[in-house]
C-alpha cells in the first residue's frame, strides 16, 4: 500500500492543477467572448504580408 | 442624427489611473467573424488609438487611447463608414453586479467540481474496496483525504445555498435552500462522526456532488439572465437620447440627455424628445405628451410653458430653460407610484418555495419517523439516527431544485431566439398564471407612429411634396405626415391662416396644405367609410389634388393575435389613457369589449388592482412612461421595444416585433414551461417515493446515493429540454423572425 503515499499526492496535484488553471483563465478574462474566439481563429493576422492589401 | 455635427462623448470616457482612457460602444451591424478583424484592424490603424478590441459575443467594442488629443467620435465615423453604427455605451450598475456574480458562481463551480471529482476518485476505491479487500487503515485514510477536501471546498462552493438559507430563515420563512443546506450539513457532519468511528460508509461524496448539481443550475439560469441583460443594455445604447445644448456663443453641441443639467438652455428640434423639465423661453410649438400622460391629442407650448421630459416636440423649434434634471422631473411622481408597485409584486411566491414549503416538514417528519420507528424497533441510537440522516441525504432535493430553473431556462432561450427577452427570472411562472390581459392602446395595440393609410393610392411625388410642405406647419397631423416621408427641407415663404392650413406657391402653382374646406375639396365619403377614425388631410398642388388619411394604425397581426388570445380562455381588455372617440375605434375593430378611456397612471393602477382584488391574474401590455406604474403593478408584464426605458426597465418582458403575436407566444410558452415544471416536480416526488422507503429500511448506502442523485438530475434535465421548441400556432401562419437586434 506505501504506492498510495506517490499516487494519491499526484492525483490530488493533478486535480488542483486543473482547479488553478481554470481559476487563472476565468481571471484572465478566456471566457468572455466565447463566440468571438470561435471565429477569430480563422483570421489571417499571421499571414498578413503577403495577404495584406 | 448627421455626424457633421459636434458630439461631446466626455461623459461616457473611462479615465484611468495611469493616464490611458478608454470607452466602450454598442455596434450594429456586426453579423460575420470578419467584422471582427475588419473593426479592430482600421481601428488601431487611427493616430492615437492603443488598442481596440470587439467583443463578439456581446457586439461591444472597446478602445483604449493615452493621446489627450484624441477624439473618440473619429472613431463612430470610422465605423459609419465601414458601413456599422456604434453607440457610446455605459454600462449599468446592475449589469456589472451580474457580471461578478457569474464569475463567482463560476470559481464555485470550478471548486465543487474539482471536489466531486477527486473524492469520487477515493469513494470509488472505497465501494471497491469494501466488496473486495480494503484493509480498515486505507479507508480511514481515504475517508478522512475525502473531509479534507470536502470540508474546506463545500465551506466555499455552499455559500449560496447557506446564505439564501439563513436570509429566508431569518424572516421566519422556508425555501428550496433550507432543506438543501440542512441536507448539506447533516450529510457532512454525519460523514465526519462515522470517519471518527471507523464506520465503512461516508458521504462526503453525496454532499459535494449535490452541491456542485445545484451550482450548474443556477449557473444556468443566471447566464440566461445575463444575456438577456446585455442585449437590453445595447438596446437601450441604441435608443440613447441625445440633447442639444445652446453654448453661450450660440454654438449647439450634443450631448447625451443624462449629461443635461439644470439652468442649461437646450434646443429642441421638431420631432425629438424633451429629454429634461423645463420652461419654454424661445420658439413656439405643439408637444405631445401621451408618453407622460397618455392624451394623444397635442397641447400648445409657448414662451413660459412648463414642459416635461418624456414629451415629443411636434411642430416648431423651441428653446428650453432646464429646471429639473435626471432624477428631479415629473418622472419622480411615476418613481414613487413604482417603488410601491415592485413591492406589492415580490410578494410572489415562486413554485419553487411553494414545493418547498411542503417538502421540507415531510422530508423531516419522515426522517423523524425514521429514528422514533427503529428506536421503538430496539436498534442502536447510532443505527436509528444514521438511518434517520440517510433519508434526509436521499431526499436533499437534488432534481426538485434543478426541475423549475432548468426549464426556466430551456423555455427564457427559446423565447430569447423568437425576440422575447425576459427580465425577470420568474416572470414564466406569472406568465402562465395569465387569465386576464389589459392592453394599453398607443404603440402597443397600434404601432408606434402614425401614418398615411392610403399611402399607396396616392402619387408618390404629391405625396412628397405635402410632407415637404408639412414640415412648415406646427399641426401635429401634418408633423406625423412629415416624420412619415422623412423630408427634412422646408418650401420658403409658407404662409399659415390659423386654423385651416398652410399654403406657398411652387412652380409657379400654388400649393395648399390642410382641412378639405381650405383646398377647396369635399370630404370623400368612401375614405371615412374605409378608415373610421383616420384623421383627414387635403393637399393641392395647382389642380392636381390628394386627401390623406392619417391614422394610428394597429399592428398588422392585432386581430388575429387578440382572437388567438381569447381563444386560449383570456379575458381581454383597453385601460388607455386617451381620449374616448379614440380607443373605440380599435376597441371595435379588435372585438374587445371591455375599455377604458382618459385615465391617468394612477387610476390605471387602481383599475389593475380592483381586477386582482377579484383574483384575477393580470398581464399588461403597454409601453408609454404612463404604463409604467401599472407594468409594474401587473402580475407580469410585457412592453414592445419601442417603449420608454422606464417602462422596460419594469416590464418582465420586452419583445421586438412590429407584431404583437410575441404576446400570445410569451404566454403560450409559460403555459407549456409551467406543464414542464409540474412534470419535473412529479417526477422528483415520484423519485422520493421510491427512494425514501429504501432509506427507511436502512439500505441506503453512498453508492445507491450517488447513483439515485444523478439519475434523478439527469431526467428532470431531459424534460426540461422539451421546453426548447415552441408549438406552432395557426395564427403564425407566416413566421416572422425577429430582427437582429444584438448587432
Amino acid at each position: 500500500m506505501s504506492v498510495l503515499v506517490y499516487l494519491v499526492p499526484i492525483a490530488l496535484g493533478l486535480g488542483l492543477t486543473g482547479l488553478f488553471a481554470f481559476l487563472w483563465s476565468l481571471r484572465a478574462g478566456q471566457y468572455d467572448d466565447l463566440d468571438g474566439a470561435a471565429l477569430r481563429i480563422l483570421e489571417d493576422d499571421d499571414l498578413r504580408d503577403s495577404n495584406h492589401a | 442624427m448627421s455626424l457633421a455635427e459636434v458630439t461631446d462623448l466626455s461623459p461616457f470616457t473611462h479615465r484611468h489611473s495611469d493616464g490611458t482612457a478608454s470607452m466602450e460602444f454598442a455596434v450594429e451591424g456586426i453579423n460575420c467573424g470578419g467584422c471582427i478583424g475588419r473593426i479592430e484592424k482600421s481601428l488601431k490603424q487611427l493616430s492615437g488609438v492603443d488598442d481596440a478590441r470587439l467583443n463578439f459575443t456581446n457586439r461591444r467594442l472597446t478602445i483604449a487611447w493615452t493621446d489627450p488629443h484624441f477624439d473618440p467620435s473619429q472613431a463612430v465615423e470610422t465605423l459609419a463608414r465601414m458601413g456599422y453604427r456604434a453607440h457610446p455605451f455605459r454600462q449599468r450598475a446592475s449589469e456589472e453586479y451580474e457580471a461578478q456574480e457569474a464569475q463567482s458562481l463560476l470559481r464555485y463551480l470550478a471548486v465543487a467540481g474539482f471536489a466531486a471529482m477527486n473524492i469520487m476518485l477515493l469513494s470509488v476505491s472505497v465501494w471497491s474496496g469494501n466488496v473486495t479487500d480494503i484493509t480498515p487503515e486505507t479507508r480511514d485514510l481515504f475517508h478522512w483525504l475525502s473531509a479534507a477536501i470536502a470540508l474546506p471546498a463545500a465551506a466555499y462552493a455552499g455559500q449560496p445555498f447557506f446564505r439564501s438559507a439563513l436570509s429566508a430563515l431569518r424572516v421566519r420563512q422556508v425555501n428550496m435552500d433550507v432543506p438543501i443546506s440542512l441536507g448539506i450539513l447533516l450529510a457532512l457532519g454525519m460523514s465526519l462522526v462515522e470517519t471518527a468511528n471507523h464506520a465503512e460508509h461516508a458521504y462526503f461524496d453525496s454532499a459535494v456532488m449535490l452541491i456542485f448539481f445545484l451550482l450548474c443550475g443556477r449557473y444556468l439560469d443566471q447566464a440566461m439572465r445575463r444575456r438577456t441583460r446585455a442585449v437590453a443594455g445595447n438596446l437601450a445604447a441604441l435608443k440613447a437620447e441625445f440633447a442639444h445644448r445652446l453654448l453661450e456663443s450660440g454654438e449647439v453641441v450634443r450631448i447625451p440627455a443624462s449629461a443635461v443639467h439644470v439652468n442649461d438652455r437646450l434646443l429642441i428640434r421638431p420631432g425629438e424628445r424633451i429629454p429634461a423639465d423645463g420652461v419654454v423661453v424661445g420658439g413656439q410649438s405643439h408637444v405631445d405628451e401621451s408618453l407622460v400622460t397618455g392624451e394623444t391629442a397635442p397641447r400648445m407650448a409657448e414662451a413660459g410653458a412648463t414642459l416635461y421630459a418624456g414629451s415629443i416636440n411636434l411642430a416648431g423649434a423651441i428653446t428650453l430653460r432646464v429646471t429639473a434634471a435626471g432624477h428631479n422631473t415629473l418622472l419622480d411622481e411615476i418613481d414613487r407610484l413604482l417603488d410601491k408597485a415592485v413591492k406589492d409584486k415580490s410578494r410572489y411566491v415562486q413554485l419553487a418555495d411553494r414545493a418547498a414549503r411542503y417538502y421540507a416538514p415531510v422530508v423531516h417528519t419522515a426522517a423523524a419517523a425514521t429514528f422514533v420507528g427503529w428506536m421503538l424497533a430496539g436498534q442502536s441510537t447510532h443505527f436509528a439516527i444514521i438511518t434517520a440522516i440517510s433519508v434526509l441525504i436521499i431526499t436533499c432535493p437534488c432534481a426538485l431544485a434543478l426541475a423549475i430553473p432548468a426549464v426556466q431556462v430551456v423555455a427564457a432561450g427559446t423565447l430569447f431566439r423568437s425576440g422575447i427577452f425576459l427580465n425577470a427570472g420568474n416572470a414564466i411562472e406569472r406568465l402562465a398564471e395569465v387569465d386576464t390581459i389589459v392592453f394599453d392602446k398607443t404603440g402597443t395595440l397600434t404601432l408606434p407612429e402614425p401614418c398615411v393609410v392610403n399611402a399607396g393610392e396616392i402619387d408618390t411625388l404629391l405625396l412628397d411634396h405635402a410632407a415637404r410642405l408639412a414640415l412648415s406647419s406646427r399641426h401635429p397631423l401634418a408633423g406625423a405626415l412629415a416624420r412619415y416621408r422623412g423630408q427634412r427641407e422646408p418650401f420658403p415663404d409658407v404662409a399659415e391662416e390659423p386654423g385651416q392650413g398652410i399654403r406657398t406657391t411652387f412652380e409657379g402653382k400654388e400649393m395648399r396644405l390642410g382641412s378639405t374646406a381650405f383646398c377647396g375639396l369635399s370630404v370623400p365619403q368612401e375614405l371615412t367609410d374605409r378608415y373610421p377614425g383616420a384623421s383627414l388631410i387635403a393637399f393641392r398642388h395647382g389642380n392636381r389634388e390628394a386627401v390623406l388619411a392619417i391614422h394610428q394604425a394597429l399592428r398588422p397581426d392585432a386581430a388575429e393575435t387578440v382572437r388567438a388570445l381569447a381563444a386560449q380562455g383570456i379575458t381581454l381588455s383597453i385601460l388607455s389613457g386617451d381620449r374616448a372617440a379614440a380607443v373605440e375605434p380599435v376597441a371595435r375593430d379588435l372585438g374587445i369589449t371591455d375599455w377604458r378611456a382618459g385615465l391617468n397612471p394612477a387610476e390605471k393602477v387602481a383599475m389593475l388592482s380592483g381586477l386582482k382584488a377579484r383574483g384575477r391574474h393580470v398581464l399588461m401590455v403597454g409601453d408609454g412612461i404612463n404604463d409604467a406604474p401599472s407594468l409594474a403593478s401587473a402580475d407580469v408584464s410585457i412592453s414592445p421595444i419601442t417603449a420608454a426605458d422606464i417602462s422596460q426597465a419594469q416590464a418582465d418582458a420586452v419583445f421586438v416585433s412590429d407584431r404583437l403575436e410575441p404576446v400570445l407566444q410569451a404566454v403560450v410558452m409559460a403555459r407549456k414551461a409551467r406543464r414542464l415544471m409540474r412534470e419535473n416536480l412529479w417526477l422528483a416526488a415520484v423519485y422520493n417515493a421510491f427512494a425514501v422507503p429504501i432509506a427507511m429500511a436502512g439500505f441506503v448506502t453512498p453508492l445507491i446515493a450517488a447513483a439515485a442523485m444523478s439519475g434523478s438530475s439527469l431526467l428532470v434535465t431531459l424534460n426540461a429540454l422539451r421546453a426548447r421548441t415552441l408549438r406552432q400556432r395557426p395564427v403564425e401562419r407566416e413566421s416572422a423572425p425577429a430582427r437582429e437586434v444584438t448587432a
